[in-house]
């Protein structure tokens, strides 16, 4: 079978049983996305198909021959990290780092939703939703953290969409933190 | 060249320390992670995730009969199946439970014998991940059932005192009966809380790789590899120093991953059999079947207490269960002992055994639930005392453990207490049920928060190299908690090298050995053996610059002193080592040591429908030095939103019939998701303990979650005016007795 991930042509022989997610993981050394449940259930597995957020343990990659998929591998490197990634690490917005490239895919995906102008379930205006905390939380539901970065989770992706909240951008809550702590 | 060694057992306490008077300015800063680039961008590698060539998949199967024994299982049924290499099983060696933290010898072993369903009775290898789960799910198993105990309410009175644990299964002082007959007021109320399950989101995984010389290399996901690579070479029957475990990033544990769990050694069962590496990862349901849960409880509370506030007797007897001639049980009443002051004590546990799955170390085991208990009895009191939940606790505060009569080593309490009310503006909390916003019924609560602060035995080696760089390494554990980071910060501001030329090694057997993450004391422990090293080049470096150690100043890779500055670098010819130990001592018997804190929470509870939603928490700590601001805050973000997860949506739960969970997954056991979770406040207090250890830091992973779930329990009382005593505090609960909202 044929693949396009992250921009690279990538031929593999796999069971037609093959998950895209076990696919990139065990087929293309590809190990960035992550599997925590694979039953669709955490988030974890989040890659971006044709742009759109989808939980990869839950499609077959016999499927996706035709498609454009980016891993978090095609999102940035350590050395040239995406605004997102980078914003994750100054927020904290992570712990164990496990569901975190996940996060980070699924909150490229619903940047382009709201910007689309796709509403969600606690949108007041149908027609436009708006860039707050409520509307982040609600669309970034489908991605678990146990370690319960979420309000940093938030924060990172507001700074990027340039809708911090009041004192919520990483230097400012830096300040406040070190300020806290040091002598 | 050998390196210099320095150990400390500590017996003294420790006033000085180095972080006091480094100038690098790291330490307690809130860095970024030094492992943050790879975790954002798919770099750092898990468990599963290690390039291993001639790799065999191995799919784990587990027992579909609750109590009995494996008659039989028919391999020939799926040998042939397409891609299957084997069908492995070990009846004598295969484990029949995870380990618990911190043990050196193997958990039970014998999987002929089913204790609970889902037990890891056998693995099938194959050529790839899909035909082993295929021929897994096929394997015919004969089973003879045999009886079982199902039913906590139904062997409730089996329940018998455990051997004691991390606390005394009983201890008493005084004559409670007599305190509770004399009492002004007092507190008789029983509280209940569910099994749960950490649920970290990386499954329990395994790669097993047999070495020419017959020694084992585990790439396992672990939280204590040291003592974890003993459990498994117990299991194995090989030596310890056979093991080599590598756990360099961990997708979280939470005290699942303490002890070895059963893929570990089917893994290396298998490998051995089959003459390949195998890579064993538990499918997310064997994760809540087949590695351990929080126990339920249920707790009796009772408090009595002057017309003043003093309490004078606080009793918490804690029914909790596990499986039978398992002595491992939850701790309930850990807490209890120290908090508050009272004459009359009685604390006790007695376990009900049942045929679940093992209970065993779930996020400050103890403290997560018996404060529940503790602190949702305390609100009661203060409401019949007619006094404000605060007043009650700081009128009980305590300088002196209350029953071993010796000081803590520091104590914030009532500090914490008073900061968090201010802070959150607790003058504006209302009657019951007198607060609304449109259908909201709006109500605040809060509770104390205790956890209990342990030193282990640990060490770790730090070398300085020619070019100025510096390396730290040590069998310690990054679970999440931010070792990686906290380690480079300690060693940066003593040796005066910048964070980023301190490259580290973490999660390896081969390095020096540490207790690992568990128990909160991960930091503390590794943290200061890590001290402990850097304390010893320091004063290598002073020798080579020809002075004092006293008189030299490091800082930004320069050595200075008596008007030279020299780069570090040059004064260590061709590099220099050093191995730092750290013992708990008898500072462990002559202070009592633990972090304190308040919560604070804010609900709202929807007087249609009794849907509770937290609007706002705020948690206070005071946990000695803080090593790295932004990292301990996150660790506190964690616990506290691990308390609401127990206060609205976690509970396991087991069919009476066979001991079936029948919630196994991530879909039916509700951890808390991005929109359960408010915008959290966390605040620290400033403190330094200095009988702790010498960096004068204590526990905080911990802390967090002891006190969250009853201060939103005591919000939605405060909220609606109903109390239950019942977790989770699911809507079903409030539905009946919702107030007339006009
Ligand atoms: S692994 Fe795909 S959603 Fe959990
Ligand atoms: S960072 Fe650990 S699960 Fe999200």
């Amino acid at each position: 079978m044929q693949f396009t991930i992250n921009g690279r042509a990538f031929e593999a022989d796999v069971d037609i049983r093959t998950s895209l997610l076990d696919l990139c993981r065990e087929h293309l050394d590809l190990t960035g996305a992550k599997k925590g449940c694979d039953h669709g259930q955490c988030g974890a597995c989040t890659m971006l198909i044709n742009g759109r957020r989808v939980n990869s343990c839950l499609t077959l990659a016999v499927m996706h021959q035709e498609d454009e998929i980016i891993t978090i591998e095609g999102v940035g490197d350590p050395q040239g990290l995406h605004p997102l990634q980078h914003a994750f690490v100054r927020h904290d917005a992570y712990q164990c780092g496990y569901c975190t490239p996940g996060q980070i895919c699924s909150a490229i995906g619903m940047l382009d939703e709201i910007k689309k102008g796709w509403p969600s379930h606690v949108s007041a205006d149908l027609s436009s939703p708006v860039f707050d905390d409520q509307e982040i939380s609600e669309r970034m539901s489908g991605n678990l953290c146990r370690c319960a970065a979420y309000t940093n989770v938030v924060d990172a992706i507001r700074e990027v969409a340039d809708s911090a909240a009041n004192d919520r951008t990483a230097d400012e809550k830096d300040k406040v933190m070190a300020d806290e702590v040091m002598a | 060249m050998d390196p210099f060694t320095n150990s400390l057992t500590m017996d003294k306490p420790c006033p000085q320390s180095l972080l006091d008077t480094g100038v690098q300015g790291s330490i307690s800063r809130p860095f970024d992670r030094v492992d943050g680039p790879k975790k954002v961008s798919g770099k750092a590698t898990y468990a599963a995730e290690y390039d291993v060539p001639d790799l065999a998949y191995g799919f784990l199967v587990g027992s579909r009969i609750g109590a009995g024994r494996v008659v039989s299982i028919d391999a020939d049924a799926v040998r042939s199946l397409p891609g299957v290499i084997d069908v492995v099983t070990d009846f004598d060696r295969f484990i029949r439970v995870a380990g618990q933290g911190g043990e050196t010898e193997a958990p039970t072993q014998g999987v002929k014998t089913i204790t609970s369903r889902g037990e890891i009775i056998a693995i099938v290898v194959a050529e790839t991940y899909e035909a082993a789960r295929d021929a897994a799910l096929q394997l015919p198993v004969n089973y003879e059932r045999e009886g079982g105990a199902f039913d906590f309410a139904a062997h409730r009175n089996e329940a018998n005192a455990p051997p004691d644990g991390v606390t005394p299964a009983h201890a008493s002082q005084g004559d409670i009966e007599k305190a509770m007959a004399e009492a002004d007021v007092s507190i008789d109320v029983t509280y209940v809380t569910p099994s749960q399950n950490s649920a970290a989101m990386e499954p329990h995984a395994s790669i097993a790789v047999w070495e020419q010389d017959g020694s084992l290399t585990l790439y396992g996901a672990y939280q204590m590899p040291t003592s974890d690579a003993s459990q498994l070479a117990d299991a194995l029957g090989l030596p310890s120093e056979k093991v080599r475990i590598i756990s360099r990033y961990i997708g979280g544990g939470f005290g699942s991953k303490l002890g070895i769990a059963p893929e570990s050694v089917a893994a290396a069962i298998a490998a051995k059999q089959i003459g390949r590496p195998v890579k064993a990862v538990m499918a997310r349901q064997q994760v809540f079947e087949a590695t351990v849960r929080r126990s339920n409880t249920e707790q009796r509370l009772r408090l009595a207490a002057t017309a003043d506030g003093t309490l004078t007797a606080i009793g918490h007897e804690s029914l909790v269960s596990n499986q039978p001639g398992e002595d491992f049980f939850e701790p309930v009443g850990i807490g209890t002992h120290m908090i508050y002051a009272a004459e009359n004590r009685l604390i006790t546990h007695e376990q009900v055994p049942l045929n679940f799955v093992l209970s065993g170390s779930m996020r400050a085991p103890g403290e997560a639930v018996g404060m529940v208990g503790l602190e949702c009895a305390m609100d009661e009191l203060a409401e019949q005392l007619g006094m404000d939940p605060i007043e009650l606790r700081r009128i009980n505060d305590t300088s002196i453990d209350p029953e071993k009569g010796v000081p803590f080593s520091s104590r914030c309490l009532t500090g914490a207490l008073d900061e968090g009310a201010r802070r959150f503006g607790w003058d504006r909390r209302q009657a019951p049920a007198s607060r609304r916003d449109g259908e909201w019924w709006i109500g605040m609560g809060m509770a104390s928060s205790v956890r209990g602060n342990m030193l282990m035995e640990s060490s770790a080696k730090v070398e300085i190299h020619p070019d100025g760089s510096a390396t730290v390494s040590s069998a310690m554990t990054d679970i999440g908690t931010g070792s990686y980071t906290i380690l480079a910060q300690i060693a940066s501001e003593i040796l005066g090298i910048p964070v980023w030329q301190i490259s580290l090694s973490l999660g390896d057997t081969n390095d020096p050995p540490a207790a690992g993450s568990g128990g909160s004391w991960g930091a503390g422990s590794s943290g200061s053996a890590v001290y402990l090293a850097c304390e010893t080049l320091r004063e290598k470096l002073a020798t080579a610059m020809g002075v004092e150690t006293s008189a030299l100043t490091l800082k930004d890779g320069q050595a200075i002193a008596a008007n030279r500055s020299q780069p570090i670098g040059e004064l260590v010819g061709e590099g220099i080592a050093a191995v730092g130990k750290i013992k708990p001592g008898k500072q462990e018997e002559e202070t009592t040591q633990a972090s304190f804190g308040a919560h604070f929470a804010e609900v709202a509870v929807n007087s249609v429908t009794g849907e509770v939603r937290v609007r706002r928490m705020l948690g206070v700590f005071a946990a000695g030095r803080v090593l790295n601001a932004k990292t301990a805050r996150s660790q506190c973000l964690g616990g506290m939103t691990f308390g609401i997860g127990t206060a609205l949506t976690e509970e396991l739960v087991h069919d009476r019939r066979d001991g079936k969970l029948v919630n196994r997954d991530l879909a039916e056991y509700h951890i808390p998701v991005n929109a359960d979770v408010p915008q959290l406040d966390v605040h620290f207090l400033r403190e330094r303990d200095i009988h702790a250890n010498p960096i004068h830091a204590k526990g905080i992973g911990e802390l967090g979650i002891s006190g969250a779930a009853p201060a939103i329990a005591n919000a939605i009382y405060n909220a609606c005016g109903i109390r239950v005593r019942d977790f989770p505090i699911t809507l079903d609960k409030l539905l009946a007795k919702l107030p007339d909202p006009n």
